[in-house]
Formats: structure tokens, sequence, C-alpha cells
């Protein structure tokens, strides 16, 4: 498949539960071999975007196109393609982990090697240990084993990382990774901004079912419209924290008049708008 | 893409494998309806007539019991758990997902029946079934149906948590007013009306043609057979009406 071929494209896509409108005119492309984060809060439409291009809800309007298929249409070639974490979804109790993996591979046309796909999720170790005897996060690993197994191009993480110990992320983290590593197109969606910000090629901030900004965690980090921060303390002790658009003259100032008055500007600090301040500044309630 | 004949075979296997994997829960469920059988063997004991009944009675509850009930509670566990979802999203053809689910319940059903079949010969001087052709129609009606049902039930169970008072609120008053512990000649009439409008009383009826009565053949039994017919009619309607993959939310 040619290199600038798109894995997915949605556009003007709505869904709405009776009265309810989840997704409210959402317009978003993700390349072929990007990962691509959706961020929001509970209750954005994350979920519901994502259950659409996974062919699980059928869409209100709009266009989707998920490989070049219609996922409406749930084509068997495109689910042999795809590779799905559902946000919840458990397994059998008393199986495991090598037999379903090795069960699921058969369901594909191309399956990659099953103590492979173990290794990668970091599951070696529980390859006899019955499901029911996993802990959630090496559940979460299983689910994104059984993701893998047949080989998609594309896979599709929702929330991958909810509920984990901060070292069951890190390690989760470099499972995503690595999927980049190997040419393959990841949708994520998270409510994390630090995943985002450490995973994401691009990120969709989307809130009440529409995407608010979109952009490279790092342009959407300088270029959404916040504003540097400066922060010292006073002659005083007291902390005094500066917002501006120009930095460099505030400094400036700020540091010749302390020379001046021959004092030091302590604990001063200058922080570029992170991917926080952006998402906290556009999904906070207005 | 994988064959489908191949899909199934190894959706079977699987299936059965994670059967016996829980040893307990399968040595029960074969167990049940040997400790019935003991029970009433030795309740009536002495009695053929009644013999005669309670045979046939429990091969009818057995069927049930694997097919009905089993498929219901199965489902509204995998679908709770979110193992239908998951399954829905790979490649793997849901009918093919769902005809595993049934074989499966179909073997059990086969094993529980033969099962019936020895004890009723080894311990209840019955014999060999008298019309294998009559008890196979039957086993083969009734398992369609009640599987059918079992799946039609499991769209009406909100919940895992309900399930069991649910699919016993169902089973219990059937196995009772369909005659597996007494010959249904001897209850009220109307409860007489009510059993034979049901499903279990017709294959109980029919069973007890194969398993007991070497005289007439299947043509006796063909009214109920109707009537199984009928409720695996409504089966298949309610069964893939509103079938659902994933748990209700809220």
């Amino acid at each position: 498949m040619a290199a600038n071929q798109l894995a997915i494209e949605v556009s003007d896509l709505r869904k709405s539960y009776g009265d309810l409108d989840a997704v409210r005119g959402i317009d978003f492309r993700v390349r072929q071999g990007e990962i691509y984060g959706l961020l929001g809060p509970n209750g954005a439409g994350k979920t519901s975007t994502v259950e659409i291009l996974e062919g699980y809800r059928r869409r209100t309007s709009g266009e989707v196109r998920v490989l070049g298929f219609d996922p409406n249409d749930r084509p068997r070639e495109l689910r042999a393609r795809v590779g799905i974490v559902l946000q919840n979804s458990g397994i059998y109790n008393h199986v495991k982990v090598a037999e379903v993996v090795a069960h699921f591979a058969h369901f594909y046309p191309h399956p990659r090697d099953v103590d492979e796909v173990i290794e990668l999720a970091g599951l070696s170790e529980k390859r006899d240990e019955r499901a029911r005897h996993l802990s959630g996060g090496q559940r979460r690993r299983l689910d994104l084993a059984l993701a893998l197994i047949g080989d998609p191009e594309l896979i599709f993480l929702d929330e991958p990382t909810t509920g984990f110990d901060p070292a069951a992320r890190r390690s989760a983290w470099q499972a995503i990774r690595s999927l980049r590593d190997l040419g393959k197109t990841v949708l994520l969606t998270t409510h994390y901004l630090d995943e985002a910000q450490e995973l994401a090629d691009r990120v969709a901030i989307i809130k009440g079912g529409r995407i608010l900004a979109e952009g490279s965690p790092a342009e959407l980090g300088v270029g959404g419209g916040s504003r540097y921060r400066i922060a010292y303390a006073n002659g005083n002790g007291e902390p005094i924290v500066v917002q501006t658009d120009n930095p460099t003259s505030v400094l400036h100032e700020l540091t010749a008049a302390a020379i001046a008055r021959g004092e030091q500007l302590r604990s001063l600090s200058v922080t570029r708008p992170s991917l926080e301040d952006v998402y906290l500044e556009l999904t906070a309630d207005a | 893409m994988p064959n489908s004949a191949s899909l199934l075979w190894r959706q079977y296997r699987f299936e059965r494998h994670l059967f016996w994997r829980n040893p307990s829960a399968a040595f029960f469920n074969f167990l049940l309806p040997l400790i019935f059988l003991a029970l009433f063997g030795a309740i009536v004991q002495g009695h053929q007539n009644e013999l005669d009944v309670i045979v046939p009675g429990i091969a009818g509850m057995s069927v049930m019991a694997t097919t009905f009930t089993a498929l219901a509670y199965n489902l509204t566990f995998l679908r709770e758990q979110g193992v239908l979802k998951r399954i829905r999203g790979t490649p793997l053809p849901s009918g093919i997902y769902l005809a595993g689910l049934a074989l499966n319940a179909v073997t059990n059903a086969a094993i529980q029946i033969a099962i019936v079949v020895l004890a009723g010969r080894l311990f209840f001087n019955l014999g060999w079934p008298a019309q294998p052709a009559t008890l196979v129609v039957f086993v083969v009606a009734g398992v369609g149906c009640f599987a059918l049902l079992g799946v039609a039930l499991a769209h009406a169970i909100p919940n895992f948590d309900s399930a069991p008072a649910v699919i016993n609120g169902v089973f219990v008053p059937v196995i009772l007013v369909s005659g597996v512990f007494f010959d249904v000649k001897h209850v009220p009439g109307f409860l007489r009306d009510i059993a034979q409008a049901l499903p279990l009383e017709p294959l109980i009826n029919g069973l007890t043609g194969g398993l007991v009565h070497a005289h007439g053949g299947l043509s006796r039994h063909l009214t109920a057979l109707a009537v199984i017919g009928l409720w695996a009619l409504v089966g298949v309607v309610l069964a893939t009406r509103g079938f659902s993959w994933e748990a209700r939310r809220g």
C-alpha cells in the first residue's frame, strides 16, 4: 500500500443516541504508519467515534473510510486487517494465555507467530497462566496480544492504560511505541495528557462531540493560543506568575530591574505552554 | 481467509476444551441427571410404571438443562464479560462462533441422553430404546428447539447477576408442570393443558415413545412433534431478533 495513503478518513461524522448528540460533526485523517491520538474527557465522544470506525456502531451521518472500506458493512477482510483493543472486554476465565492467542491466530489469513506476540505483549512469563489468574494490567496486555495476533495494519486502542499503575503504563507505552517501529497505524483514545504527549504523532482534542484542536503535541503546545508562563519569587519570597506571548522582552525587563535593585530572581522558571495547558484551556467549562 | 468448515471444527474443539477445563462444572453437569435417576429410582423402586415415566422425564429435563439453561447462562456471561463483542471484532464469522457454542451444548445433550439410556438399561430394567428412530427424531427436535429458546431467553436477561433467577424461574416451573417426575395424565386438566402447550411435555411424550413403548412408532407423536416445531419457530424469531453482542450500558 502506498505510503501516502490514508488509513482512516472521517468527514462530518455524526452520531446521535435519541436526543443525545454524542458526535457532532468530526473530521480527521490518519496517515499510514502514524499514531493518532483522540484526547478528551470522559463522555467527549471518543469511544462513540472509535466504535463507529471499528464497525460496532452505525453512524447517524457522515463519511467514514477505514483502510478503504466502509466499516458499517463490517467486511471480513477489514476485520482481518485491523486489531481492536476495547475499553473493557473479557476473555474466557479458564483459558491459558498461549492457548487463546493460538486459537485467535486461526481466525486470520496471515497470523503472526504466537510466542513472538506473547513476547511483544510482555506476557512470556505468563504464557501458561489461566486468564482468571492474571492481574488487571496483564489482562490488558492479553487484550493487546489478541489484537496483534492477526498482524493487523491498523490497531485501535481505546484507553489502553486506564487503571494501570505507573510502571505498567510505562511498559504498555513501550509496547505501543514498538508498534510504530513495525510500521503499524494506531488510533489511540485516551484521557491522559501525558499518554497523548508521549505516544501520539498527532492529537485531536475532542470535547462535546467536536474536535477543538488538532496537531502534533508540540504544535498544539505553542500554537494553541496559550502563553508562556514566567514564575519567580520576589524580594519578600512571594511567588509571582506572569503570563505572556513575548517571554523574551518580559524576561529582559524583569532581569534588568532585578539587577538594578541588586536582587536575585529566586526560583525563576520559564515554561512553554504544554499540551496540558492547551487541553485544560480548551476543555474548561466555559 | 481460513475456510468455514475448519473454523467451525476448531471453534467447536475450543469450546469442548474449555468445557472440560473446568472439571467440577463438567462433572456436576453430568452428575445431575444421575442423581435424579438414583433418587427417584429409589423412591419408586419396584414400580415399573413409574420408572417408565421418570426415565424419559429425566431425559427430557437433561435436554432442556444442557441446551436451554446452559446457552442462556453462557451467552449472558459471555455478553456481560465482553467476549461476544471481542469475537465480533475479529474476522471469525459470527454464525460460526455461535454454531460452535450450540454444537458444544448439543454434545452435552447427547452425552446426557446416553447416560440416561445406559442407566435405564443397567439399573431400571428399561431395556434398550424401544424405537431408536423416534428417540433420535425427538432428541434432535428437542435439542434444536431448546437451544433456540435458550438463545432467545438470553436477550431477556438484563445482566449476569440476574441470570440464575430468570433461568430457574423458567426452568423449574416448566420441569415441574411438564411431568418430569410424574405422569401428566394425573394432574388437573388446566395444568395439563398448559404443560401440553409448552415444549417440554411434548418432548417427554416423544422420548417416552422412543425409550419405553415398542408399539405405535413416530406417527403416534406427530402432534407433540408439531408443538416442538412451533416453539422452535418462536425460538428462531426471538433468537435472531435483537441478538445483542454487547452488555447493556448503565
